[in-house]
């Protein structure tokens, strides 16, 4: 019994660490409609930070700092796209594989790094005695849905609405005197800036960060993102926000039942989780296909067309 | 209000297909003008309204709008002051925002009401929405919450109507915005479009395929062929004038028949 409540307390914890790249990938891939693949990097970039800048004693500073670096990663996609041409898939490509090198540099060009008796956010919390037994789960939701709640708060401003309808209609933006450029820049930095903080508080959380920390991890923001829209719906901005702290905490607690059954080998994962994500993008076509299939076989039995 | 002197625009230069869009074309339009053009197919009409607004930079010429030169201004910063409508009712509005969020976003282009990125849409402005919305006199203003998606296409022109002239433009340019739209709505939304023009008075620019609507609606009448415009006509000399009449007109000018698959010579 006890050890169910302490994996579905880490599921927990794990859930709302990760669900900020779900939120993230909310912001860019749902609201601005680009599949931005800095985040691979942006994340690893944001642990790094927050694991250096806390070995050097500034645990809290860490997470502002680890999300400025994350919005200058951001900042370089959005550059490269809306000034350069780049097209905006490989412009995330480009400026991932830059951040390889950056996240070397970080960590002192070591391939990872650790935290050994340094204070962390969580060392402080748990010795000022809030929240008890449950003050990693207390901070990593408390942090989630406070950056939910600034994310939702700015997608109702002025500036959030135009990035709203850039992902919408780019032709009304400009007739609405907007630069989209300027609005998928601000978009990407924020959404970079949120993945950021996600690699920040895992690499505070673990201790560690390696260089292998974020592999995937866009793929898995994905899968959080879809089965989060798949049980709480897909509908306002609000909705939106809540769906991806229940797709990344159910994630969480599918990976806790796979580790500890073994019903699929933990090895696999990846490649599950890359298939699941792969099904319910191509759902709305595969869906068509069918319906297509169907219409020309009933139409074929009644020998007409 | 708007100088137009000599701009040209070739596209694909140096290409098999390399096209002369706009050839030394200029005009002049006074404030209060309306003035309908009409051509043949690839005239350039829509390529005219496309150098106006800024989709693309002009190959040489000068475009000034209110005394002020906008030849080199990117498109985003004339909408400021130009105010535009396709003939595609859904590519004004952003269809998965709602009513409220799109005019918002439209009120963005305000001048005295210069407000930080960071304001939402406060109770007054979504009043002064309401407001708006009912004289379109289609309910709209019952609707603020609802996505713009699921409105029709003569709702939606509507509403882009509204949108480009919430805050008043120096000019409106309009590319056969009613022509996909079902009769009944293209003639309400036409009307709309007369009274708003005629209430702020707004200098207009609007390419037309119906011949009588080009002599009918606003003051001057324009033809087009070959990316030069090649019959002005205004005032007492319009006044009298046929459709007849200015098919003559068009012959006698380019030496060729008024040449457009779609042209309404009537209703």
């Amino acid at each position: 019994m006890g050890s169910i409540l302490l994996i579905s307390q880490t599921a927990l914890e794990l859930g709302f660490q990760y669900a900020l790249v779900a939120m993230a990938l909310f912001l860019s891939y749902r609201i601005l409609d680009i599949a931005d693949l800095t985040t691979d990097g942006s994340f690893v970039l944001g642990a790094a930070v927050s694991v250096t800048v806390t070995a050097a004693g500034h645990p809290v500073l860490a997470v502002p700092v680890a999300m400025l670096a994350g919005a200058c990663a951001g900042f370089v996609t959005a550059f490269l796209q809306t000034r350069m041409g780049v097209p905006s898939i490989l412009a995330g490509i480009i400026t991932n594989t830059g951040l390889y090198t950056v996240n070397l540099m970080v960590m002192g060009w070591k391939s990872n790094a650790s935290l050994l008796r340094s204070e962390t956010m969580f060392t402080l919390l748990r010795d000022s005695g809030i929240g008890g037994d449950w003050y990693e789960l207390l901070l990593s939701a408390g942090l989630t849905i406070a950056a939910g709640a600034v994310l939702w708060l700015f997608l109702g401003t002025r500036l959030g609405l135009s990035i709203r309808a850039t992902g919408d209609n780019r032709d009304m933006v400009r007739a609405s005197s907007v630069n989209p450029a300027f609005t998928v820049t601000v978009g990407l930095c924020f959404a970079n800036a949120l993945t950021a903080l996600s690699g920040a508080v895992v690499g505070q959380y673990q201790k560690t960060v390696d260089m292998s920390l974020g592999t995937g991890i866009v793929v898995i923001g994905l899968a959080c993102l879809i089965i989060g829209e798949t049980l709480v719906g897909r509908g306002g901005m609000g909705r939106g926000i809540a769906a991806v702290m229940v797709g990344a905490v159910v994630y969480r607690a599918i990976y806790a039942v796979v580790l500890n059954t073994k019903v699929v080998p933990i090895e696999c994962l990846k490649l599950v989780t890359a298939a699941v994500v792969a099904l319910a993008i191509a759902a709305p076509t595969i869906k068509s296909g069918a319906a297509f299939e169907k219409r020309r076989l009933t139409a074929g039995r009644k020998g007409g067309r | 209000m708007l100088r137009i002197e000599n701009i040209s625009k070739t596209f694909n230069p140096g290409t098999v297909n390399e096209k002369t869009a706009l050839s030394n074309l200029s005009l002049h339009l006074k404030p209060g003008d309306f003035a309908a053009i009409i051509g043949s197919n690839g005239a350039g009409k829509s390529t005219l309204l496309n150098a106006i607004a800024g989709s693309f930079i002009v190959d040489s010429g000068a475009i000034a709008l209110d005394g002020r030169d906008i030849t080199f201004t990117p498109d985003h910063k004339r909408s400021v002051v130009i105010g535009r409508l396709f003939q595609d009712p859904l590519r004004g509005t952003a269809p998965s925002m709602t009513i409220e969020e799109n005019l918002a976003l439209a009120y963005l282009r305000s001048q005295e009401e210069k407000t930080s990125p960071f304001s939402r849409i406060r109770k007054k402005d979504k009043e002064f929405f309401a407001e708006k919305l009912k004289l379109l006199g289609m309910g709209l203003e019952d609707r603020m919450r609802q996505p713009v998606g699921l409105l029709s296409g003569g709702q939606r022109q509507a509403l882009t109507l509204l949108m480009a002239t919430l805050v008043t433009p120096k000019l409106l340019l309009l590319d056969e915005h009613t022509a996909a739209l079902d009769p009944a709505t293209a003639e309400k939304v036409l009307e709309l479009t007369r009274a708003i023009i005629a209430e702020h008075h707004i200098t207009c620019l609007m390419v037309t395929h119906n011949m009588k609507q080009a002599l009918e609606l606003g003051n001057r009448t324009l033809m087009m062929a070959d990316g030069q415009i090649v019959l002005d006509v205004s005032g007492q000399e319009r006044a009298g004038m046929t459709v007849d009449d200015l098919l003559r007109r068009f012959k006698a000018g380019t030496g060729k028949d008024l040449d457009n698959d779609r042209i309404l010579l009537s209703d």
